[in-house]
C-alpha cells in the first residue's frame, strides 16, 4: 500500500484510503493545483484521529522527501504529532523533524519537551531515542537542554544509552563549536568506559571533536587494544586509525635502522650521487647511535599488533585495510608481511573494494616490493576489468618487476599491448617503458619491442611508444641511431601532436647521429609548420635553432623562413619563443654575451629522465584515507605523526590501581547505600560486554581477562618495570576482596552469572599469582602453545629478551592449566539454575560457549585428534631427476614442496620444474609406464603440452612411497624421446607436520616405547648452538612441527606419515658441553631408524 | 562521515535522497554526472570523485548509483564498505535491489536508512537488528495492514543492539530445526593461448542456512583444514579456537549467512575443469573471418560440468557472426559484439563445438586482438580443492537438528585468452 500511495500524492490520490475527494483530478492536479492546495489534504489526514489516517499522510511526506520535494510547509502540522503513540507514525515524524527543523527553528521547540519527557523513560531503548533525536534537530537556542542531556545520559547506566550520547557529541560540536571543552570532559568521561558498545562511538567523538588531545588515551590505552576484538566492525576502524597515529607519537620506531638503509638504497637507485654521500654521513651517525641503544619494542606496542592481527581475517574489508595500514605503518619490517595476503584476499571482492586495495597496495609496493611479490600473479589484468582496475594492477605489476620475474611480467605485458582498451594500452607501454628504465638487462629487448610497435595500426599506440622510446633513449643515444631514423620517418604518418613532438625534438637532440636525416625533417616541417599543433611548432623551432647551431650552411635559410614564421603566429608563446630564440642564435651586433653560449645552452647533456611511479611517496598520507587516495589533503585529515626520536615515557599508560578497583572497595563498606550504583555496573558493564570477551577470546586468558571488571590495575603493572611490589600490594587486597565479593552475590542474585566471569577470573589469576608470574609470561607461553607457528613465539622471545629468561625458569615447573578449568566449569554449573528469567537465553550462550571454549582449551581431551597443519617451516632443497646434457637441453629439477598434495592426502606432492634449454619447443611432456613397488601410486601431472624455448614450468605430481624410501622409477616423454628417472624421497619428506599439546605428545610417546623408540648419543655440530639453529636443521631434514616444551633444554617434534598417518615424536635433550641425546618414537621402525640417521647427520655437521 | 546519499539511476536522475546531517543540495551531484559522462562505461566511473567542499563516494551496484556524499576525512572503503552493506540489506528486505523496488518501498528504504547511520556513523547494519526493528515488507504483511492499520516497524524495541551475539536474536523458534552448509568454491583462472595456466587460484565459501530454535552453539570440523591458505569470517566465528585447533566454532545468526569465505594457496595444484579448443582467424584484406571453438572436461573428477556459458566479446571490425553449435544456442548482439554460447551439460562422448564465419567490415584492417573466451560453468558435488567437512556438531540445545552439506564448484572469473 504504501508503494501506490508513494507515488500518488501529486494526483491528491486519496482514492485507496477511503478519503472523500479533494477536488482536483489527476490531469490537472500536477500542473495547476498550487502547493497549499495540494497539501490541503494531507493537513486534514494528519489532523484526524485515525492513526492510520495519519500514517498514510506521513508515509506520503516521507516519500516527497525522499524525492528531494519540499514539505516543509507541513511543519505545524506534523510536529502536532510528535507523541502520537502509534510508534510509525512517532517515526516518521521524527524524520520530518529532524529534516525541517532547522528551517522552522521556533516551531521545532514546540517538540522539544516530548523529547525531554523521554530522557526520562524507565526503557533505556526509549531513552536512548529520545537523545537521538532531541541531538539531531540542529536548533542553536536548545544547545544547553542538549549539552545538559549528553551529560546525563553519559553517566547513565545503559550502554546502549551511553552509546547513543556518544554519537550526540559530534553532533553537538558541529551546532555549537563553542562547547567543546565541555564535551571534552564528557569525552573522557566516556573513554574510560569500558564496554565495547561504546568504545567505537566515543572513539569516534574523540576523532571529530579533539583528535589533537591524544593525552586523553593513555589510560584507555591498553583497555582499547583488549577490547578492539569485540567492539563492533564499524568502531574497530576508527579505533585502530586512532591508535596508528597515537602510536606513532608514544613508541619508538622499530625499523628504525632498516628504514634508514632501504632508503639510502632506493635514494642511490634514482638521485644523484651528491645526495648518496650525505646519505651516508646520516646513515653512519644513525648506525653509531643505534649501537650505543639496541632497540626494544615497548610491550605497548606489541600489544597493538598483536591485538589488531586477528582483524586481518574480518569480513569487513575497511577493518582488514585499518589493520593493513596500521602494520605497514608501526610494525617491525619483518612482520609486515602478514597483511599481504589479507590485501589480495580483498581485490576478489566489489570493483570499488578493488580499487582502493589497489592504491594502497600500489604505495606498499613500491616500499616493501618483497611483500607483495609470492602474489604477482594475481595482479594479472583480465579483459573484464574496468579500465581503472587494469591501469592499477599494472602499476602494482610494475612495481613489483625486478631481474629475476621480468621476463614473465613482460609475458604478460605483450597480451595486453594487443588488448582492444586503447587507454589500457598507453598505460602497458608507459609501464614496459619504466620496467625498461628501472632493470637495465631488459632495456635493450624492451626498445626492441617498442620499436616494433611503431608499426602498429594503432595511432595511438604508434604516439605512446614514441613517446616512451623516447625517454628510453635519451639513456644511451650512440648505439641507437638506426631507431631515430626509423622515428624520422614517421613524421610522414604519425598525427597525435605529442608523438610529433617527440620525435622532433629527439632528431634536435641526437642531430650529429643523424646528421643527413635532420636537415631534411626540418624542411618538411617547415613547409608543414603553419598546419601544426602548437606543441609541435615549438618543437619544430627547437629543432631549427639546434640544426642552426650545429650544421649552419645546410640549415640557415630554413631556420629563419620557420622563425619568421613563428613570429607570426597567433599563439603568444610561440611568438615569444622565436624571437628569444633568433636573439640567442642569430649573431647580431646588439646580441653578445648570450650568443657565445647558444651552444651550450642548446645542446647541453641532458640528464636522463626518471620514470617515476606516481605513487611513490605517497605513503606520508596514513593509508587507506582518503587523502591518500586523492593524494591531496583531505579536510580534517590528521597527519602521521614522524617517530619521536626519543621514546616518551610510558608510564603514562599505566592505570592506577585506585581509579579502577574503587567499585569492589567502596561496595564492602557501604554495601547498602552503594547497591543502586552497583547494578548497573554489574548488569551492564560485565554482564553484556563480559561475556562475549571471555567466550570469544578465552584462550588468550591474560591479555582478555583485563578487560573484564576492575583488573585494569594489573595490566598497568605488568607493563612497567615496577611489577614485583605493585603486584605484592596487589595480590594482598584481593585476598581481602575475596570474601567481600560473596556478600554482593548474596545481595544481587541476579548477577550471579555476570560475575562468575570476574569470579573465575580472580580465581585464576590468583593463581597464576601464586606460582609468581607476570601476565606477560604467561600470555608468551599461552601463545605459543595456542599458535602453531613457532617463528612467531620466536620472534617475540627475540623481542623481549628479558622476558625470555624468566620464562625459562617459570617454565621448568609446568603450569598447572588443568585444575583451573575444572574450577571454572564447576562453578558453571552452580550458577547455572539460579538465572533470572529475563536473561536466560544470554546466560545460556556464555556457559555453553564457555564450556566448549574451555574444552578446545583443555590439552588433554581426548576426544580431539592431533590437528594437521601446514608445515611450519620450509627451506626446499631441489634434486636433479634429469640433468641439462643427458635430456638433450631439457633439464628436470624436483623438489618437496612440504604442501599437502589436494586430490590424495595419502601422496606426497612433489613438484617438478621443467626447463627448456634448447631452442625448439618441447611438446607433450608426460609421464609414461610407471614402474612402482607393490602399493605404491601415483598421480601423474597433466601432460604439458607445449614448453616454448627458453621457458620453465612447475608442476606438481603426487606419488605413494607407502612410507618407504624406494624410489618411485617411471619414463619422462616429450613428443620424440623418453627419459628413464626416478624419484627417491629422503625420510624426512614421507611424512607431515600434525600439532599437538605437550601433554599429548607425552601419552603418545608414551604409546611408543619399547621396540618403538630408538635412542642416540650424538655431539653437536659447531653451528648448533643456538635453539634456533637446533630447530631449524631439524625441521629442515625433516618435515616435523614443533611441539611446546617446558623446558628449555629439550626439543620436541612431532609429525606422521603420509601414507599410512602413524605418528612420528622426535625428543632432543641438549646436555652439558656439546653433547646431546635424540630419541625418536615411531611405530614404523624403519622410519625411525632412517629418520634418526638424518637428524644425527643434520645436527652434527 | 557520511553526510548525505543519493540514488542515481543509470539514466542520470536522483530518485532517492537522505540528508543525515544539515541538507547537501542535489546539485553536488552535477560533478557525479560529469565523470560519468566522461567514463565510458558505469564500471569505470571512478568511485572517489573530490568536488571543491565535498567528497563523492560511490559504489554501482544493480544499475544504481549509490553516491555518499563526504565532508572530510573518512577512510574511503569504510564508506564504500557500508555502501555495499546498504545494497545488500536492500536485497534482502525486497529480493531485488532495483529501481522500482526502491520507489515502491521508499518508506521502508528511509525507515531502514534512518537506523543504519546515526549522524553519518554506521549504528545497526546487522540485519538480525534491523529486521527486529522494521519487518520486511511481504505479501501478506502488506494485506493485513492496509486492513487493520498496523505497520512495518516493530512494536517491540528492539533488543538485539543490547545482547552479546548482536548478530542473533533472541527466543528463535522452529519446528523443523535444520541446517544446510553449502561449501561454493570458484576457480579464477587465466589460460594462455596454448593452453597451459597462466594463473588459476581457488576462493571458496561457506555459506550457510541454519534454522534452529534456541541459542544453538555449533562446531564444525573439516578433514583437511590446511588446505584453507587465508580464510574470513562471520563475526561470530570465534577466532582463536579456529588458530589453536582449526575448528570453526560458532552461535549462528538466524537464517542465512556467509560462515567463511577462504582461499586455497595459489601453488600448481589447481586442477582446472574445462579446456577450450579454439581457432579464431581473420585474414588480411579478406571480409570474412573463421570461428571455431570446441569446449570440453579436463579435471573434472568424473563429475559433469553443467551450466556451461561461453562468453566473448569480438572486436569492433566484426559486422555479423554465422555459426552453427552442435548443443545448445548462441546469440550475437551485433551493437555490442557480445557473443555469447549457452551450451548446458557438457557429454564428454560428444563434445559441444561452435563454428562458422564472421562477416567483418569492409575495408576495415585485421583486428589485432583475438578475444578472449569468459567461461561460466558448474560442478555439482564437487569442492575442486578437495575441502571437506569433517562433522558438525551442536551444543547448548537438546533436540537433534536435521543437518546437510553440498559442495559446488563453479568458475569464477575464467579466462581464455586466444
Amino acid at each position: 500500500m504504501s508503494a501506490c500511495s508513494a507515488y500518488n500524492d501529486e494526483k491528491g490520490g486519496s482514492s485507496n484510503t477511503g478519503e472523500p475527494e479533494y477536488g482536483h483530478d489527476p490531469a490537472s492536479g500536477g500542473i495547476f493545483s498550487s502547493d497549499y492546495k495540494r497539501h490541503d489534504d494531507l493537513k486534514e489526514m494528519l489532523d484526524s484521529n485515525k492513526d492510520s489516517l495519519k500514517l498514510e499522510a506521513m508515509k506520503r511526506i516521507v516519500a516527497m522527501i525522499a524525492r528531494g520535494k519540499n514539505a516543509s510547509d507541513l511543519f505545524p502540522a506534523v510536529v502536532k504529532n510528535v507523541a502520537c503513540k502509534n510508534i510509525e507514525v512517532k517515526k516518521l515524524v521524527y524524520v520530518y523533524l529532524v529534516r525541517y527543523a532547522e528551517e522552522q527553528q521556533d516551531l521545532a521547540l514546540l517538540s522539544i519537551s516530548t523529547f525531554q519527557r523521554g530522557l526520562k523513560d524507565p526503557n533505556q531503548l526509549i531513552r536512548a531515542s529520545a537523545l537521538r533525536v532531541l541531538s539531531s534537530i540542529r536548533v542553536t537556542i536548545i544547545v544547553p537542554i542538549m549539552m545538559l542531556a549528553i551529560k546525563e545520559a553519559a553517566s547513565d547506566m545503559s550502554p546502549y544509552v551511553r552509546k547513543t550520547a556518544a554519537h550526540a557529541i559530534p553532533k553537538l560540536y558541529s551546532l555549537d563549536p563553542d562547547q567543546k571543552d565541555q564535551l571534552i570532559e564528557v569525552i573522557e568521561k566516556l573513554l574510560a568506559d569500558k564496554t565495547t558498545l561504546v568504545a567505537g562511538s566515543v572513539v569516534m567523538a574523540f576523532e571529530e571533536v579533539c583528535p589533537e588531545r591524544i593525552d586523553l588515551i593513555h589510560k584507555n590505552y591498553r583497555k582499547l587494544c583488549n577490547l578492539l576484538i569485540d567492539v563492533e566492525e564499524w568502531g574497530q576502524v576508527v579505533i585502530i586509525n586512532m591508535l596508528t597515529r597515537y602510536a606513532r607519537t608514544q613508541f619508538l620506531n622499530p625499523n628504525h635502522n632498516e628504514s634508514l638503509l632501504e632508503e639510502s638504497a632506493e635514494k642511490a637507485f634514482y638521485g644523484s650521487d651528491e645526495e648518496e654521500t650525505e646519505e651516508k654521513d646520516e646513515k653512519e651517525e644513525v648506525a653509531a647511535l643505534a649501537k650505543r641503544k639496541p632497540y626494544v619494542m615497548d610491550p605497548d606496542h606489541r600489544l597493538l599488533l598483536r591485538n589488531t592481527k586477528p582483524l586481518l581475517q574480518s569480513r569487513n574489508a575497511a577493518v582488514v585495510m585499518a589493520v593493513a595500514q596500521l602494520y605497514f605503518h608501526l610494525a617491525p619490517k619483518a612482520e609486515v608481511g602478514v597483511i599481504a595476503k589479507a590485501q589480495v584476499r580483498l581485490m576478489r571482492s566489489h570493483s570499488e573494494v578493488q580499487y582502493v586495495v589497489l592504491q594502497n597496495v600500489a604505495t606498499m609496493s613500491i616500499k616493501r616490493r618483497g611483500m607483495f611479490e609470492p602474489y604477482l600473479k594475481s595482479f594479472y589484468i583480465r579483459s573484464t576489468d574496468p579500465t581503472q582496475i587494469k591501469v592499477l594492477k599494472l602499476e602494482v605489476l610494475t612495481n613489483l618487476a625486478n631481474e629475476t620475474n621480468i621476463s614473465t611480467i613482460l609475458r604478460e605485458f605483450q597480451t595486453y599491448i594487443k588488448s582492444m582498451d586503447k587507454d589500457f594500452v598507453a598505460a602497458s607501454i608507459q609501464a614496459i617503458g619504466r620496467c625498461a628504465t628501472n632493470i637495465g638487462e631488459v632495456r635493450d629487448t624492451c626498445l626492441n619491442g617498442l620499436v616494433q610497435l611503431l608499426s602498429n595500426r594503432d595511432e595511438l599506440v604508434v604516439a605512446e611508444s614514441v613517446v616512451v622510446i623516447k625517454k628510453l633513449l635519451q639513456m644511451q643515444p650512440a648505439q641507437h641511431s638506426d631507431i631515430i631514423k626509423h622515428m624520422a620517418k614517421l613524421t610522414d604518418n604519425i598525427q597525435v601532436p605529442m608523438a610529433r613532438a617527440s620525435i622532433l625534438w629527439l632528431i634536435g637532440e641526437y642531430c650529429e647521429h643523424v646528421p643527413k636525416i635532420a636537415p631534411d625533417v626540418l624542411r618538411k616541417m617547415a613547409k608543414s609548420f603553419t598546419n601544426e599543433e602548437d606543441i609541435v611548432k615549438l618543437q619544430i623551432i627547437n629543432l631549427a635553432a639546434k640544426l642552426y647551431l650545429t650544421n649552419s650552411k645546410q640549415t640557415k635559410l630554413l631556420t629563419q623562413y620557420v622563425l619568421n614564421l613563428a613570429k607570426y603566429d597567433q599563439n603568444y608563446d610561440i611568438r615569444d619563443r622565436a624571437r628569444f630564440i633568433r636573439q640567442l642564435i642569430v649573431p647580431t651586433e646588439k646580441s653578445g654575451v648570450l650568443s657565445k653560449y647558444a651552444k651550450k645552452l642548446f645542446l647541453a647533456l641532458k640528464p636522463a629522465p626518471v620514470f617515476e611511479s606516481p605513487f611513490k611517496d605517497r605513503d606520508h598520507f596514513q593509508l587507506g584515507s582518503l587523502s591518500h587516495l586523492l593524494n591531496a589533503k583531505a579536510t580534517g585529515y590528521q597527519e602521521l605523526p614522524a617517530w619521536p626520536g626519543m621514546a616518551p615515557d610510558p608510564s603514562v599508560r599505566n592505570v592506577e590501581v585506585k581509579e579502577a578497583v574503587p567499585e569492589w572497595t567502596k561496595c564492602s563498606s557501604r554495601e547498602k547505600r552503594k547497591e543502586k550504583v552497583e547494578k548497573p555496573f554489574y548488569s551492564d558493564s560485565e554482564g553484556e560486554s563480559g561475556p562475549t570477551e571471555s567466550a570469544d577470546s578465552e584462550s588468550e586468558l591474560p591479555s582478555e581477562m583485563e578487560s573484564g571488571g576492575g583488573s585494569e590495575s594489573e595490566e598497568g603493572g605488568s607493563g612497567s618495570g615496577s611489577e614485583e611490589s605493585d603486584e605484592g600490594s596487589e595480590s594482598g587486597k584481593e585476598k581481602k576482596k575475596k570474601p567481600e565479593k560473596i556478600k554482593v552475590r548474596k545481595t544481587l542474585p541476579e548477577s550471579a552469572e555476570s560475575e562468575l566471569s570476574g569470579e573465575e577470573e580472580k580465581r585464576k589469576r590468583k593463581e597464576r599469582k601464586a606460582s609468581s608470574e607476570s601476565s606477560s609470561e604467561e600470555e608468551e607461553e599461552s601463545s605459543s602453545e595456542s599458535s602453531s607457528s613457532e617463528s612467531e613465539s620466536e620472534e617475540e622471545s627475540e623481542s623481549e629478551p628479558e622476558t625470555k629468561k624468566k620464562k625459562k625458569i617459570s617454565l621448568s615447573k609446568p603450569v598447572p592449566k588443568q585444575p583451573k578449568k575444572e574450577i571454572s566449569l564447576l562453578d558453571l554449573d552452580d550458577f547455572i539454575p539460579t538465572p533470572s528469567p529475563q536473561v536466560t537465553p544470554i546466560n545460556n550462550i556464555v556457559s555453553n560457549s564457555l564450556a566448549t571454549d574451555l574444552q578446545g582449551l583443555s590439552l588433554t581431551d581426548s576426544a580431539l585428534s592431533p590437528t594437521m597443519i601446514s608445515p611450519s617451516f620450509s627451506s626446499v632443497k631441489t634434486y636433479e631427476l634429469l640433468h641439462r646434457i643427458t635430456g638433450e637441453g631439457l633439464a628436470v629439477e624436483y623438489c618437496f614442496s612440504r604442501q599437502p598434495y589436494s586430490l590424495d592426502p595419502h601422496m606426497v606432492a612433489v613438484q617438478i620444474q621443467f626447463s627448456n634449454n634448447t631452442d625448439t619447443e618441447a611438446k607433450s611432456l608426460r609421464i609414461q609406464e610407471p614402474k612402482l613397488m607393490s602399493g605404491m601410486r601415483m598421480q601423474e601431472f597433466p601432460e604439458i603440452e607445449v614448453l616454448a624455448p627458453g621457458e620453465t614450468v612447475t608442476v606438481v605430481m603426487g606419488i605413494d612411497f607407502c612410507d618407504s624410501t624406494q624410489a618411485a622409477n617411471f619414463q619422462l616423454c616429450t613428443q620424440t624421446r623418453k627419459f628413464y628417472v626416478s624419484i627417491q624421497p629422503p625420510v624426512g619428506e614421507l611424512m607431515m607436520p600434525v600439532f599437538m599439546s605437550e601433554n599429548e605428545f607425552k601419552k603418545e610417546q608414551g604409546h611408543l616405547m619399547g621396540m618403538n623408540e630408538i635412542n642416540e648419543k650424538l655431539t653437536m655440530g659447531e653451528k648448533c648452538q643456538s635453539d634456533h639453529a637446533i630447530v631449524q636443521r631439524v625441521t629442515s631434514a625433516a618435515n616435523l612441527s614443533r611441539v611446546p616444551c617446558g623446558s628449555d633444554r629439550e626439543y620436541r617434534f612431532a609429525a606422521k606419515t603420509v601414507a599410512s598417518g602413524s605418528l612420528v615424536l622426535v625428543t632432543v635433550v641438549t646436555k652439558e658441553g656439546m653433547a646431546a641425546q635424540l630419541t625418536v618414537n615411531c611405530e614404523k621402525m624403519v622410519i625411525g631408524t632412517m629418520l634418526v640417521k638424518d637428524i644425527l647427520q643434520a645436527l652434527s655437521q | 562521515m557520511i553526510h548525505s546519499l543519493f540514488l542515481v539511476n543509470s539514466s542520470g536522475d536522483i530518485f532517492l535522497e537522505k540528508h543525515w546531517k544539515s541538507v547537501v543540495s542535489r546539485s553536488v551531484c552535477d560533478y557525479f554526472f560529469e565523470a560519468q559522462e566522461r567514463a565510458s562505461e558505469p564500471e569505470n566511473v571512478a568511485p572517489v570523485i573530490p568536488t571543491p567542499h565535498h567528497y563523492l563516494i560511490s559504489v554501482y551496484r544493480h544499475k544504481i548509483f549509490f553516491v555518499a556524499v563526504i565532508q572530510s576525512e573518512v577512510p574511503p572503503l569504510f564508506v564504500i564498505e557500508f555502501l555495499h552493506r546498504v545494497v545488500d540489506t536492500f536485497q534482502d528486505y525486497f529480493g531485488v535491489c532495483s529501481e522500482a523496488a526502491v520507489k515502491d518501498n521508499v518508506v521502508v528504504v528511509y525507515e531502514l536508512l534512518e537506523e543504519m547511520l546515526d549522524n553519518g556513523f554506521p549504528l545497526a547494519t546487522e540485519s538480525n537488528i534491523l529486521k527486529e526493528l522494521i519487518k520486511p515488507p511481504t505479501i501478506l504483511r502488506t494485506v493485513v495492514n492496509t486492513i487493520t492499520g498496523s505497520t512495518n516497524v516493530g512494536e517491540q524495541l528492539p533488543t538485539g543492539q543490547l545482547s552479546v551475539v548482536p548478530w542473533r536474536r533472541t527466543g528463535v523458534k522452529y519446528t523443523n530445526n535444520e541446517a544446510y552448509f553449502d561449501v561454493v568454491e570458484e576457480i579464477d583462472a587465466i589460460i594462455d593461448k596454448s593452453g597451459s595456466t597462466v594463473t588459476a587460484e581457488i576462493q571458496g565459501v561457506v555459506d550457510a542456512s541454519v534454522k534452529l530454535t534456541g541459542m544453538p552453539d555449533l562446531t564444525l570440523s573439516f578433514v583437511n583444514p590446511r588446505l584453507l591458505d587465508d580464510v574470513s569470517f562471520h563475526p561470530c566465528v570465534r577466532f582463536k579456537r579456529w588458530e589453536a585447533e582449526r575448528i570453526l566454532s560458532f552461535i549462528p545468526p538466524d537464517g542465512n549467512f556467509r560462515l567463511l569465505s577462504y582461499h586455497v594457496s595459489s601453488q600448481n595444484l589447481v586442477a582446472i575443469p574445462v579446456y577450450v579448443k579454439h581457432s579464431i582467424s581473420f585474414r588480411e584484406g579478406s571480409s570474412l573471418g573463421h570461428f571455431e571453438i570446441t569446449i570440453g572436461p579436463k579435471q573434472t573428477m568424473g563429475k559433469a560440468v553443467e551450466g556451461v556459458l561461453v562468453t566473448s566479446q569480438m572486436p569492433k571490425a566484426v559486422l555479423n557472426m554465422n555459426l552453427t553449435c552442435t548443443q545448445g544456442a548462441y546469440t550475437f548482439d551485433p551493437v555490442t559484439k557480445m557473443l555469447s554460447w549457452d551450451v548446458g551439460k557438457i557429454n564428454p562422448q560428444k563434445l559441444p563445438s561452435l563454428k562458422g564465419s564472421m562477416s567483418l567490415q569492409t575495408g576495415a584492417s585485421k583486428p589485432d586482438e583475438n578475444p578472449t573466451i569468459n567461461i561460466q560453468c558448474k560442478i555439482q558435488q564437487l569442492a575442486l580443492s578437495g575441502l571437506k567437512v569433517n562433522r558438525l556438531d551442536m551444543y547448548g540445545e537438546k533436540y537433534k537438528p536435521f543437518k546437510g552439506i553440498k559442495y559446488m564448484t563453479k568458475a569464477g572469473k575464467f579466462q581464455v585468452r586466444t
